[in-house]
Order: C-alpha cells, then sequence, then structure tokens
C-alpha cells in the first residue's frame, strides 16, 4: 500500500509536468493549428538560464523567475520569426518550420555551449525528502505537484475571466469570426506563445530540478511526451490536455513500478500500446476539441 | 448626400472561381437594404469582402469616407461596420455572455459597452435570461438573437445580416425581420442577405438584385417587387 501511493504521488509529479508541456502545445495547437515541436527547445533554453544563473551565483528563487521570462521571449521571438511567415500555410510547412526551428536550436546550444551535459545548480532542501507516516516523498516532487496545481488554477482562471483569455477560446472555436469582432490575430497567436513558453518554462523548472542538468536535446524527450499526451486528450483541447498529461505520467510510473523486471525493457511500447487502446475506444482522445466538433455539425 | 457604403467594381475571386464580377453599389445613412439573388449569386461573397474576411481581388470600398479596400477583418468593428454570418456562427463554447463580451472587444468606453449591455439585453431579454448558458445549447432563433445581439455590442452604424431567418421557424422568422425594423428605428443602417425575398422587400428601402456575381438588378423595394428581372435572376436567367 506505501508502495502504491509512494507511486501516485510520483504519478502525479510526472504527470503533472507533461500536463503543462502538453497544455503549452495545445494552447498554440487550438489557435494556429501548429503542432510546434521547438517547443522542447523552448525547455532547454530555459534550462540553460538555470545553469548560467547558478554558475553566477543568483539566488535559485531569482533565476527561475529569470529562466521562464526567458522561455516566453524564447516563445514570442519563434512565433515572430519563424512561425508568422507561414501562418496561413499548410499544417504540413508549418510542422516542418518547427522541426526546422527545433533543430537550428539544437545545433546552436552543441556549438555554442557544449554537446555534453551540464550541470545545474539547484538548492539542496530539494533533493531533501518529507516524511509522512510511512510515506518517503522528495521536496522535488512536492513542489511539482503544488506548482502544476497553481498553475493550472491560475490558467482556468485566466482563459475564463480575463479577456484574452475569452478571446483565445473564442479564436480556438472560430478564427474568423473571432476577427470580425475586433480580436486581432497577432494578439493571439502571440499570447498563446507566451503563454505555451510560460508553461514550458516552469515545466523545464521542475524537470531541471529534479535531474540537475541541462543538455541541448533536453527538451526532446519532454515534449515528445507531452505531444503524445496532448492528443491522448484530444489534440487543441486544453481540458483534454491536462487529462492525457495525468494519464501518460500514470501509465508510465504504475508500468515502471509494477512490471516485472524481465519486461521493463518494454516499459515504452507497452505504455504507448494502453495509450493506442484508448484512442481506440475515443478517437478523438479523452476530451475532445470543441472546434473538433464544430466542424462536424 | 454621400453613401455610408460605396463600393465600386468589386470582385471577388477563390482560386480559378470568381464569385463576385465587379459590382457596384451604395448604401446610405439610415437605410434598409436587401441584397438577394439566387444560391452561388455571390451575396455571401459580397458581404464577406466588405468585411475583410474574403479577398477583394479588384475593385474599392468606402466606407465613412474612408477607403477600407483589403483592410484586416479585425478593423471593420472599430470603423462601425459589423458582419453577422451566415450560419450564426456564435461560439458554441462560450457563455451568452462571453459572446456578447467579445462582441464588444474592440470597444474601449466603458460607459458606450455598458450602453450596449443595456441596448442588447433591452432586445432580447432572453439572452440575458440565459447568459451563463452555453450558446451552443440554445435553439436556433436564440442563437442567431446572439449572433445579432454580438454584433450590436460594437456599436455598428451599418449592420450586415447574412441570412438571418435561414432555418428558422416562421414564427422567429417574423421576430427577426421586426427586429430589423426596430434597428434602423434606434439609427443602425442595414443591409441583409435573404432567401425570403417577399418579406426582405416589405421591409427594405431599396435592394439589389445578384445573378452570377453581377448585380442584375436595382432600385426601390417596390420597383423590385414589381420587376421581372427578380423572378429572371433567381430562375437563373440573364
Amino acid at each position: 500500500m506505501d508502495l502504491f501511493l509512494q507511486q501516485t504521488v510520483n504519478a502525479f509529479a510526472l504527470g503533472g509536468t507533461y500536463a503543462l508541456l502538453a497544455l503549452g502545445l495545445a494552447m498554440v495547437f487550438s489557435t494556429m493549428g501548429l503542432i510546434n515541436f521547438a517547443h522542447g527547445e523552448l525547455m532547454t533554453i530555459a534550462g540553460y538560464i538555470l545553469m548560467a544563473c547558478g554558475l553566477a551565483g543568483v539566488p535559485f528563487a531569482f533565476s527561475i523567475l529569470l529562466a521562464i521570462a526567458a522561455a516566453v521571449l524564447a516563445a514570442v521571438v519563434m512565433e515572430r520569426i519563424a512561425f508568422r511567415p507561414v501562418r496561413n500555410a499548410s499544417g504540413a510547412t508549418m510542422l516542418v518550420t518547427s522541426f526546422a526551428v527545433s533543430m537550428i536550436l539544437q545545433v546552436l546550444f552543441q556549438n555554442f555551449i557544449s554537446a555534453r551535459s551540464q550541470a545545474v545548480l539547484v538548492p539542496e532542501i530539494l533533493s531533501e525528502s518529507v516524511r509522512f507516516g510511512g510515506l518517503v516523498i522528495g521536496v522535488n516532487k512536492i513542489a511539482a505537484i503544488a506548482t502544476t496545481i497553481v498553475m493550472l488554477i491560475f490558467l482556468d482562471r485566466f482563459m475564463k475571466h480575463h479577456r484574452i483569455g475569452i478571446a483565445m477560446r473564442a479564436a480556438a472555436e472560430d478564427f474568423s469570426v473571432a476577427r470580425l469582432m475586433g480580436i486581432r490575430a497577432n494578439t493571439v497567436i502571440a499570447g498563446a506563445f507566451a503563454l505555451s513558453g510560460f508553461l514550458a518554462g516552469v515545466a523545464a523548472v521542475l524537470w531541471v530540478s529534479q535531474r540537475a542538468s541541462v543538455d541541448p536535446l533536453m527538451g526532446f524527450t519532454p515534449v515528445l511526451k507531452a505531444f503524445i499526451a496532448a492528443i491522448l486528450g484530444g489534440l487543441g483541447s486544453l481540458r483534454g490536455a491536462v487529462a492525457g498529461g495525468f494519464l501518460l505520467g500514470f501509465i508510465e510510473i504504475y508500468l515502471a513500478a509494477y512490471l516485472p523486471a524481465g519486461m521493463q525493457e518494454f516499459r515504452d511500447p507497452i505504455a504507448l500500446c494502453l495509450v493506442v487502446l484508448v484512442l481506440i475506444f475515443r478517437p478523438n482522445g479523452l476530451i475532445p476539441s470543441p472546434a473538433l466538433k464544430a466542424e462536424k455539425v | 448626400m454621400s453613401a455610408l457604403l460605396s463600393v465600386q467594381s468589386l470582385q471577388v475571386q477563390y482560386g480559378a472561381v470568381q464569385a463576385v464580377r465587379g459590382i457596384d453599389l451604395d448604401v446610405h445613412e439610415g437605410e434598409i437594404i436587401a441584397l438577394l439573388g439566387a444560391n452561388g449569386a455571390g451575396k455571401s461573397s459580397t458581404l464577406n469582402a466588405l468585411v475583410g474576411l474574403a479577398p477583394a481581388s479588384g475593385g474599392k470600398i468606402v466606407f465613412s469616407g474612408q477607403d477600407v479596400t483589403g483592410s484586416a477583418p479585425e478593423r471593420f468593428t472599430s470603423l462601425g461596420m459589423t458582419l453577422s454570418p451566415e450560419g450564426r456562427r456564435v461560439f458554441g463554447t462560450l457563455s451568452v455572455q462571453e459572446n456578447l463580451l467579445m462582441g464588444a472587444y474592440s470597444m474601449r468606453d466603458k460607459a458606450a459597452v455598458k450602453a450596449a449591455w443595456e441596448r442588447v439585453f433591452d432586445l432580447f431579454p432572453i439572452l440575458q435570461e440565459r447568459r451563463e448558458q452555453f450558446a451552443g445549447t440554445l435553439s436556433g432563433g436564440q442563437q442567431q438573437m446572439l449572433a445579432v445581439g454580438r454584433a450590436l455590442m460594437s456599436n455598428p452604424r451599418l449592420l450586415l445580416l447574412d441570412e438571418p431567418s435561414l432555418g428558422l421557424a416562421p414564427k422567429i422568422v417574423e421576430q427577426i425581420f421586426e427586429l430589423i425594423t426596430v434597428l434602423r428605428k434606434q439609427g443602425v443602417t442595414l443591409m441583409v442577405v435573404e432567401q425570403n425575398v417577399s418579406m426582405a422587400l416589405e421591409i427594405a428601402d431599396r435592394g439589389y438584385v445578384m445573378a452570377s456575381g453581377r448585380i442584375a438588378a436595382s432600385g426601390t423595394a417596390a420597383e423590385l417587387r414589381d420587376s421581372e428581372t427578380l423572378q429572371a435572376a433567381y430562375l437563373g436567367a440573364e
């Protein structure tokens, strides 16, 4: 029972990070139909800022802010330089553009920083753990879960009550009519990128806090997982992205905990099979995107 | 008297298809203009081109003395021209209130926004009753009211209505036409695309009849009612 609870906490921590990343992907996808594979590099940029701040002796709390700000800035710049020119192009063109951005950034990291993994100075408190009855929970796990909750509440508030949040939902459902209302396409799209950068920055801080290192390919795996989570939840659906992120986190952690030792090698394929199984029964994902429904009517 | 909206040799092209082949029309302050014609005559393309949703491949659009040809759609609400699009297209996953809020998105003046809320709730008490409800759960007639209400939130001088009565029950259709005359009394100029020709000509001052992307006939509503061109336009003859 203790093992189960322990793993559940781990699943929440991992799933929460996936959820934040998947939300960022879903926001950009729902406003402009772009699957942004360069989302991972936003994480990596935030990771390198944490590394640089650590070397420069900047207090950790302050370096978190700088790292997140850098991810937001990078996301907005990315949209302005790379994605705005192809905004009206096909989904495939935008996807390839995002691969190009991702690769260019990876090469830049490799050549100008280092191809090898760099240590990031993380406060020691994060590697300590707290005892709750029979449970031993890492402070970094608690921080990850708490951060995820705060972020989800913040985003929910923003999308429900802020006029730009409401405009983003309107634009996700019907972009032309949103523009007719005077909602500027650039505001909505740059807003979606800024928020996705914010989420990627937060996810990067959580990710790096668990690993205390950063390398040029750091963002690739988590964003690939987040992409799977976004599809599992229903591509373009924000609630779906959160549900998909948590479900994928749970699947991965429980498989790691309960799969027999001899089968651990097949953990990822088994996890993907489970994802496919869910999609067979719910082809549009757990919580399908409203835009998808609108098209069918 | 200079026109509120003046369109000169407007053309709209989608790829190889020319939907509008050079039309001229004028709308004066305070008028109700009916834009009539069979399916595919180019009426919706014309309205969409007026607000920048469809690309004008030629011609000139002047609204309130400003050349607005080729402007982005988001500019028009603040200029005072709004389209309530065909098929209503309310934001189904947003509440009624949020839909209306989006209609007022371009308005900066708080007092004007407040007046717009009052006016819309006054015209459509049902929207106030259902303001928390998702727009997607409203009936067709209520959605149409919401679409018009949303367009009114920006306080337009010229309101373009694309097929406002399409697919609605006769009783609701009557309400919609009555609404159009009420709006005119409130000082809104209207251009209405309608398939219900007789009712449209009953409330309109003037009308234009389109056929295959051209203006086939125009005149006062009374003239058009008696004209044979109108029938010809619907039968597809030129």
